[in-house]
């Protein structure tokens, strides 16, 4: 029901908004929430903090670009080879990062980050380097584009569907109850028989995939790929995204990214105050709803359920 | 069913048990006892597969464990009751108990799995109550109680138990006791790990004594309650009047 509720909401969307500019912005939401669902497996459920995740973005956008721009393939047939390169290179990444743990995790998938940055720069032959690759084609299907205005929205907020859907499945079975048990003890879940090296590099390259694929779509709506949009910093945003939204939830995924890409659109009327009242509003958020936004919400909520319930069983006088 | 021979286990270059040799038959309730440090967690660690760095023999129905992980011991039917419970406290009891099951829901045993839910939500009838509780929020004692039945959900052959009394009111150990005993009587095989003693010799077989790494003492579980060195280390009290009666 709540998917399908879900699924409603996203074609309501997409059929009443007309303006380009949101049209854009909705459709930059359901790419950033692809994004945060994959870290939020990975970080949220499973307990493994990645601070290199921008790197399969930019795998999944540079793959898919360097196929299609100086390989000639068609997008289409890029995308299959874009996500089995993302899954080797997850893969390959994963098996010695995933012996780390915590703020050695943390700095490890941070190297990670930077070295895939660094590639994506100083291989210009490939890239295009600092001026960045140009060029990529839009995606179609018999003629008819699918990377702009509805289309484009439509296109990505399918994959946010499936992607909703395939994450619901996880968090629900027993992989997923696996991975919080992995977050909250791994000696533990060890001693529950669960085999959590296999398991964290499982939901290592599934999280990277999810990026990947966002890359794939974010290359073939832009058109044009840089390495600034795959650096630190964006790393930095989508975990920004989950922890604002909600870690261990699905959800919470969605309203973060909501949450960060609205806000800097919004906050252009501050002009140069802009970073200023971004930060501000974070930390307003971090300090009164330290759980994230949908957990806290939610608390608000059974808070205010629980006070009705309770004045009106209340004696009159 | 359990051979441990000559046993060394290491924590980096630190020797945690030296030499270290033990026997346990298939439907007796083991203890091992001694003070802190003594290597008692260690041995069980190691037992569990949790802990890889060791020398020696150990032997779980004629097979070796030598280079096993904790999921391979699981599937061979040796589950731990960690120290401290170990439970995870955002879940629900009855994820908790769930993922005890972990092994076997791979095997899709899910009609079995679901059965030894009841029985150990008929063990605990409290954890029912509680079935959609956060772990966390559990007391001391249901939170033990919760540990117990979560191993259980394993279907273990061998039950490796640390410290299950610890921090817990004297009659909830008797409670827990009693569930020990009640599970031996069921055919399990428990290995106890225990500083209060005399808990744990009252209900034990037989029990060895760790010192520094070592077995110092081993025997049944009254002659040990009754050995003079014993009582002045764990006990402090002359126990040979509850040995006669219980016998």
């Amino acid at each position: 029901m709540r998917q399908f509720t879900f699924a409603a909401a996203i074609l309501a969307l997409g059929l009443t908004v007309s303006q380009s500019y949101h049209l854009q912005l909705l459709t930059f939401i359901g790419i950033h929430t692809l994004l945060a669902l994959g870290l939020n497996m990975l970080m949220g459920y499973a307990g493994q903090i990645s601070l290199g995740h921008a790197a399969f973005y930019g795998l999944g956008a540079y793959g898919t670009g360097i196929l299609t721009v100086h390989w000639g393939f068609s997008p289409w047939a890029g995308l299959p080879l874009t996500l089995a390169l993302t899954f080797v290179v997850a893969f390959l990444v994963a098996l010695p990062m995933l012996k780390l743990s915590g703020y050695y995790l943390g700095m490890g998938t941070l190297g990670f980050g930077m070295i895939a940055f660094v590639v994506f720069r100083e291989w210009s032959s490939l890239t295009g380097g600092d001026s960045g690759l140009v060029g990529i084609p839009a995606l179609d299907v018999g003629g008819v584009s699918l990377s702009s205005g509805k289309a484009g929205y439509f296109l990505v907020w399918a994959c946010v569907l499936l992607a909703f859907f395939a994450c619901e499945r996880v968090v629900d079975s027993r992989v997923g109850r696996a991975l919080r048990a992995i977050h909250d003890s791994e000696r533990a879940a060890a001693a529950m028989g669960i085999d959590t090296s296999r398991l964290k590099v499982w939901v290592f390259v599934f999280s990277a995939l999810l990026a990947s694929l966002a890359g794939f779509l974010y290359a073939h709506l832009v058109t044009f790929i840089s390495p600034n949009s795959f650096d630190f910093l964006v790393s930095v945003r989508i975990v920004t995204m989950v922890v604002i939204g909600g870690m261990a939830s699905i959800w919470g995924s969605l309203l973060g990214a909501a949450v960060l890409t609205i806000l800097p659109e919004w906050l252009h009327v501050f002009t140069d105050y802009e970073m200023v009242v971004y930060g501000l509003i974070l930390m307003t958020i971090m300090i009164f709803l330290p759980q994230g936004l949908t957990r806290g919400i939610l608390d608000i909520h059974e808070r205010s359920k629980r006070k009705d319930t309770a004045a009106s069983s209340a004696p009159r006088s | 069913m359990l051979r441990i021979r000559n046993l060394k286990c290491y924590y980096g270059k630190i020797r945690a048990i030296n030499g270290v040799s033990l026997s346990v038959r298939t439907g007796e309730i083991i203890a091992l006892i001694g003070a802190n440090g003594a290597g008692k967690s260690t041995l069980l660690l190691t037992i569990s597969g949790l802990l890889q760095d060791w020398e020696g023999e150990i032997l779980f129905q004629r097979e070796s464990l030598r280079g096993l992980k904790a999921p391979a011991m699981v599937e061979r039917g040796i589950s731990l009751v960690p120290e401290g419970r170990l439970l995870f406290p955002p879940m629900s009891v009855l994820d908790n108990l769930k993922l005890g099951a972990y092994r076997r829901s791979l095997r899709r045993e899910h009609a079995a799995v679901e059965q030894d839910l009841e029985e150990v939500l008929n063990l605990f009838p409290i954890l029912r109550e509680r079935a959609r509780q956060q772990a966390g929020t559990l007391s001391g004692g249901e939170q033990q109680m919760l540990a117990i039945g979560r191993a259980l959900m394993a279907r273990p052959r061998l039950l490796l138990l640390d410290e299950p009394s610890m921090g817990l009111a004297p009659f909830l150990v008797r409670l827990i006791l009693d569930v020990l005993v009640q599970l031996k009587g069921q055919g399990m095989t428990l290995l106890l790990v225990e500083q209060n003693a005399r808990a744990a010799l009252q209900i034990a077989d037989r029990g060895y004594v760790l010192e520094n790494g070592k077995v110092v003492l081993e025997g049944n579980g009254c002659d040990l309650l009754a050995d003079q060195d014993v009582k002045r280390a764990y006990l402090g009290k002359d126990y040979r009047e509850f040995c006669e009666g219980r016998s």
